[in-house]
């Protein structure tokens, strides 16, 4: 019987656990992993798995000072590639990033991972954001 | 009873580790043709191994590389173009860490073709080299007819390089890194993508370096 109750009050504590965390938590982490996923596919072979770039050749996205101050062109970059010189971490760099073809909700994902990760702490980038972003695009 | 399995588990275990290590020889790749020769009234059979014709190329600093500048050098082969969006980039980060290992190496060399002529010049292999932080006589950035290199990738390195028009970047390839000997015979290819392949080439690479030399004329 006592068991049963220790049991009963275990099982409130971790259902009322798991509902404080709010809608605004599980929103950031529906969008970092399904980021993650997308950064895999899209991203990690110029960029590399610690967002460490290559060299001279590809920019790191560890740069968290770069990452805050251009978030809103991020989707921009994301969506329509790069050209031209561009300066990160005091080096500057002249390649190409070519266009990724990818739904508004999916940059959301992928600019919210890489902006949570490699030492850049931003919060959510929701697709609404994203949207706003896009259509201020140049 | 029980202490001395365990012993003998160990032992067993041991002597496996050494029978693979000390057996160790990496294949050789490519056609194999049998020549019967007479010597001395004696015949012998003997097998050809096909091996890396002569070329002529030019690195990034503008020096003419042909065969004789690796006589007697272990080297991997790759193709790649400088303007490569997909795998290149991986490529290049895994073939740092060969070029890492052995840049204090004069017997080693890597020798990265490019399939893009037309586009990378000379001047453009340099700076990308740079760019990549790559100096010495290590690394050569290798251009030359368009022709020449796809035929030398498909035909001596076992490599398929063909355009592709509809892949990002205009050129589909394979990602292979391929190891040559001393002698000029493909002895491993290895999926430059992937990191664990990469760190078996430089293992290879230094039992290819414990190899020993054949006699001259043999």
């Amino acid at each position: 019987m006592k068991l049963k109750v220790v049991i009963g009050l275990g099982l409130l504590l971790v259902i009322a656990v798991i509902s404080c965390r709010d809608d605004k938590s599980i929103e950031f982490a529906r969008y970092y992993s399904s980021g993650s996923m997308i950064y895999q596919t899209h991203c990690q072979n110029c960029h590399g798995a610690h967002g460490e770039g290559l060299n001279g050749l590809i920019p790191p996205l560890t740069d968290s000072i770069f990452i805050k101050e251009n978030l809103h062109q991020l989707p921009c970059l994301v969506k329509n590639g790069l050209k031209g010189e561009l300066k990160v971490s005091n080096k500057i760099f002249e390649g190409q990033m070519p266009a990724v073809d990818l739904a508004p909700i999916e940059i959301a994902q992928a600019v919210t991972y890489v902006a949570n990760s490699f030492g850049n702490k931003l919060g959510t980038v929701n697709v609404d954001r994203v949207n706003t972003d896009l259509f201020k695009c140049q | 009873m029980k202490k001395i399995f365990s012993i003998a588990l160990v032992l067993a275990a041991f002597a496996s580790c050494k029978s693979n290590n000390g057996g160790n020889t990496l294949p050789v790749y490519g056609k194999r043709t049998p020549v019967t020769k007479t010597v001395n009234g004696q015949t012998a059979t003997d097998t050809i191994y096909q091996t890396i014709p002569a070329f002529k190329f030019v690195n990034q600093y503008g020096d003419s590389i042909s065969e004789k500048n690796l006589s007697g050098k272990i080297y991997v082969a790759d193709f790649f173009f400088t303007s490569c969006p997909s795998i290149c980039p991986v490529m290049q980060r895994n073939m740092l860490n060969v070029y890492n290992t052995f840049k204090a190496d004069p017997d080693i060399k890597i020798l990265s073709f490019t399939i893009d002529p037309k586009y990378d010049s000379v001047k453009v292999l340099k700076k990308y080299a740079d760019k990549l932080g790559i100096s010495g006589d290590t690394w050569w950035f290798l251009q030359g007819k368009k022709d020449t290199t796809y035929k030398l990738a498909e035909k001596n390195y076992l490599v398929a390089v063909s355009e592709d028009k509809t892949t990002p970047g205009g050129y589909v390839h394979q990602g292979y890194f391929v190891l040559v000997d001393k002698e000029k015979r493909v002895r491993g290819a290895y999926d430059g993508t992937q990191p664990e392949q990469v760190n078996q080439l430089i293992a290879d690479i230094k039992t290819l370096k414990a190899e020993p030399t054949p006699a001259a004329g043999q």
